[in-house]
């Protein structure tokens, strides 16, 4: 039990804490819901990556009693006074985007009357919202959430993770009486006002959980017992939905002493979704990367960035590795792709489809690990991917593992040109050199005499 | 010498019958391993390979002998079938399962605690001791008999460095791949420790991944505990934060968890840093010719 027992421990070290948490912290007032889903199979199976907007998140907490504004989403400015002048009162008009720093952007409006609303509604619907986690093209705005403005008394901060830490591996609520932007900051400077609850995992909830957190956050006594539910729904929608995080930043206590969760965050467990297909149901596609989604339909795993070299691996561990390669020797990877242990040619044709439709790929750096899929079959699903694609952009192939010498054969007499690499950083110089930029040398590391 | 899996090791594979478990399970024999048991629900009493095939793990242990467990069971079933394990007393438990939920994680390892079994994995390739036998999904040429630990979070990433040892003549005391999920049964810290308890492994190459803190736990063990040389390398230093690269695992945000957090942890704690993976044998080679 002593491993379980509720942590005194302050929230000292970000270091210490997980993946989540900090992402978490790092996000604070967004009101992202984010989900990347590898559906569950031995071998790679379908990946899918997937996000909803903050009004869903909120649906999601209503469902679990958790205490929300009263609102709604409009597709039009008449639709959102509409939703004003029902809640009454000054209302908030948010943009639905699956991007954070909205407010900032201009996406965010306090409206004192439904007239107010329509207009606020009437600049947000249409624009083409910029904020810091968009890109410079930004995103299109269909929707708004219209919601009440309530009088905020104070601001709290309230989330439950998974502490991945070792020896803890367990839920652990976080609160903080310094709730808002600066969470991430509060952790660093004044860890003191960081509470923590862990959960035993044989136990589930218990109410002294709550009371730690109540009673650390200096609530007042007249709302412990909303506070001690708000608590056990969070656990409740946690658990039942496969979350991976649920961040309330900030909850507050309005003016007529009523807890509400003003925003918040949810991410879904990838691997838990294949037993939640309602949630699937959320997903908006006009708000996902197109060539992402095109990846998670073929099974292959596909995160697009900026640069001109297209990456082809098979693993994501070597797959970023190739990444760091290529950047060492002076070079942008245009993307992370990741065809799975085992890459089928049928896989490997798809994945030339993704890599060429961006068009700022100039050279592609093929890097295959053959262990059980072996290098001659990697080399004919190359061949037949090129064939049937009419690929034209330069290629460099480095094959590595079983039937390597098979592999290569089949390349040379091709009668396609594949420049062919032995080792991991030759093939990574390559390819750079084939972008068209000037190579650099690896200090600090030993690269005389390598073979590799 | 080597650790977790030597000659004594008799494996059962869980999902012996399926894809993923019959092709492994010969590839593992024809490398040597004493495969004794397999266990598939409803198939007991048949055979695969003449190796017995019993309904429950219990079965396996008590009359085959069984004493490490390879699981290839799909994501829904393999929490249910480490349980399992667990409670039939298996020692060493390997799941190369991948995808399953953290919350089913979170159980598996509550009730690990206090067992006494080693869990590798989840979604991890498995474990390997060059000369006497395997489980998971090392490719079976890459390995060769010798004294350097290997312990990482990848998989083809794995075969890659320890094919580059192999290339260079140095052999392998035990290859791990402990798995890229959030939860995982072993860590680098308790793997570390039996590596540095060893007495055949004479170093060691640590290979992390962006994301969570298991990099950041190792530095601070291996300054306090280990006496041998620690070479290491970090996957995802260009990765671009608050993306997640296909490994639950790798995840970087707000700067934490991030490469070069985990390289200067890892230096500061007098592990050798490589920041080059295509450089990661050599370092090996220089420093076990200086040591002779």
């Amino acid at each position: 039990m002593g491993r379980y027992h509720l942590s005194t421990t302050p929230f000292t070290l970000l270091g210490k804490t997980s993946d989540d948490m900090l992402i978490s912290l790092a996000t604070s007032l967004t009101v992202r819901i984010s989900c990347y889903n590898i559906c569950g199979h031995i071998s790679p199976g379908l990946r899918r990556f997937m996000k909803i907007h903050e009004y869903q998140a909120k649906q999601l907490l209503k469902e679990y009693q958790v205490p929300v504004p009263l609102g709604n989403v409009a597709e039009t400015p008449e639709q959102a006074r509409e939703i004003a002048a029902r809640i009454g009162g000054r209302v908030v008009v948010k943009a639905q985007i699956h991007a954070g720093g909205r407010g900032k952007g201009g996406g965010v409006h306090l409206a004192n009357t439904p007239a107010e609303a329509f207009e606020a509604a009437q600049a947000i619907i249409g624009m083409t919202l910029v904020t810091h986690q968009t890109g410079p093209e930004g995103r299109l705005v269909r929707f708004v959430l219209v919601e009440e403005a309530p009088v905020i008394a104070k601001e709290l901060y309230l989330s439950l993770v998974v502490d991945r830490t070792r020896r803890r591996e367990c839920l652990v609520y976080i609160a903080s009486e310094a709730g808002g932007m600066d969470i991430e900051e509060t952790a660093h400077t004044d860890p003191g006002k960081i509470i923590q609850a862990a959960i035993n995992p044989a136990a589930g909830f218990s109410p002294f959980q709550a009371r730690k957190l109540a009673y650390g956050l200096g609530l007042d006594r007249s709302l412990h017992g909303a506070f001690a539910e708000l608590v056990k729904n969070m656990q409740r929608l946690f658990v039942k939905n496969d979350l991976s995080l649920l961040e309330i930043n900030p909850l507050v206590v309005t003016g007529d002493n009523k807890l509400l969760a003003l925003d918040a965050k949810v991410n879904f467990d990838d691997d838990g979704l294949y037993r939640h297909p309602d949630l699937e149901q959320m997903r908006d596609f006009a708000e996902e990367d197109p060539l992402e989604v095109a990846a998670v339909k073929t099974g292959v795993n596909y995160i697009k960035l900026d640069g001109d070299v297209g990456c082809m691996v098979n693993g994501a561990g070597l797959a970023m590795t190739t990444m760091d390669l290529i950047k060492l020797a002076g070079g942008e990877p245009a993307n992370f792709l990741d065809v799975g242990g085992g890459a089928s040619a049928e896989k490997i044709e798809k994945a030339f489809d993704i890599l060429t439709s961006d068009p700022k790929v100039k050279v592609i750096l093929v890097n295959i690990f053959g262990g059980i899929l072996r290098c001659d079959r990697v080399a004919n699903g190359l061949i037949e991917a090129v064939k049937k694609t009419r690929l034209t952009l330069p290629m460099v192939v480095r094959l590595q593992g079983t039937n390597l010498a098979e592999g290569r054969k089949l390349l040379e007499e091709s009668t396609l040109t594949f420049t062919i690499a032995e080792g991991l950083y030759e093939a990574a110089e390559m390819a750079v050199r084939l972008s068209g930029k000037e190579l650099h040398g690896i200090t600090g590391s030993e690269k005389s005499g390598n073979p590799f | 010498m080597a650790i977790l899996f030597d000659e004594h090791t008799r494996v059962l594979v869980q999902g012996i019958t399926g894809t993923e478990g019959s092709f492994h399970t010969r590839e593992a024999i024809s490398f040597g391993t004493q495969v004794v048991a397999g266990v598939t629900p409803g198939k007991g009493g048949t055979e695969f390979e003449g190796i017995p095939v019993y309904n429950r793990v219990i079965d396996a242990v008590q009359s085959a002998g069984a004493n490490a467990t390879a699981i290839y069971v799909p994501a829904a079933f393999a929490a249910d079938a480490m349980l399992e394990a667990i409670e039939a007393g298996v020692g060493l438990i390997v799941c190369m399962t991948e995808g399953i939920p953290v919350l089913d994680m979170i159980k598996v390892k509550h009730t690990l605690k206090g067992s006494g079994a080693y869990l590798i994995g989840p979604n991890c390739p498995g474990i390997t001791t060059p000369g006497t036998g395997k489980i998971g999904f090392m490719p079976n040429f890459i390995h060769k008999e010798g004294s350097v630990g290997v312990i990482s979070r990848s998989g083809t990433l794995t075969y890659e460095v320890i094919w580059q040892l192999t290339s260079l003549g140095i052999g392998q005391s035990t290859s791990i791949g402990i798995g890229g999920d959030p939860i995982v049964g072993s860590n680098f810290v308790d793997l570390l420790t039996l590596y540095n308890n060893d007495p055949e492994t004479a170093a060691i190459v640590l290979i992390g991944e962006i994301g969570g803190t298991a990099e950041e736990e190792a530095a601070e063990y291996i300054q306090s505990n280990v006496k041998k040389p620690v070479v290491t390398f970090i996957a995802g230093q260009t990765a671009p934060p608050g993306r997640r690269m296909g490994h639950a695992g790798a995840i970087i945000a707000g700067g934490k968890g991030a490469a070069a957090d985990k390289f200067a942890a890892l230096e500061r704690a007098g592990a050798v840093v490589e920041k080059n993976p295509a450089a990661i044998g050599m370092r090996i080679k220089n420093i076990l010719e200086k040591k002779q």
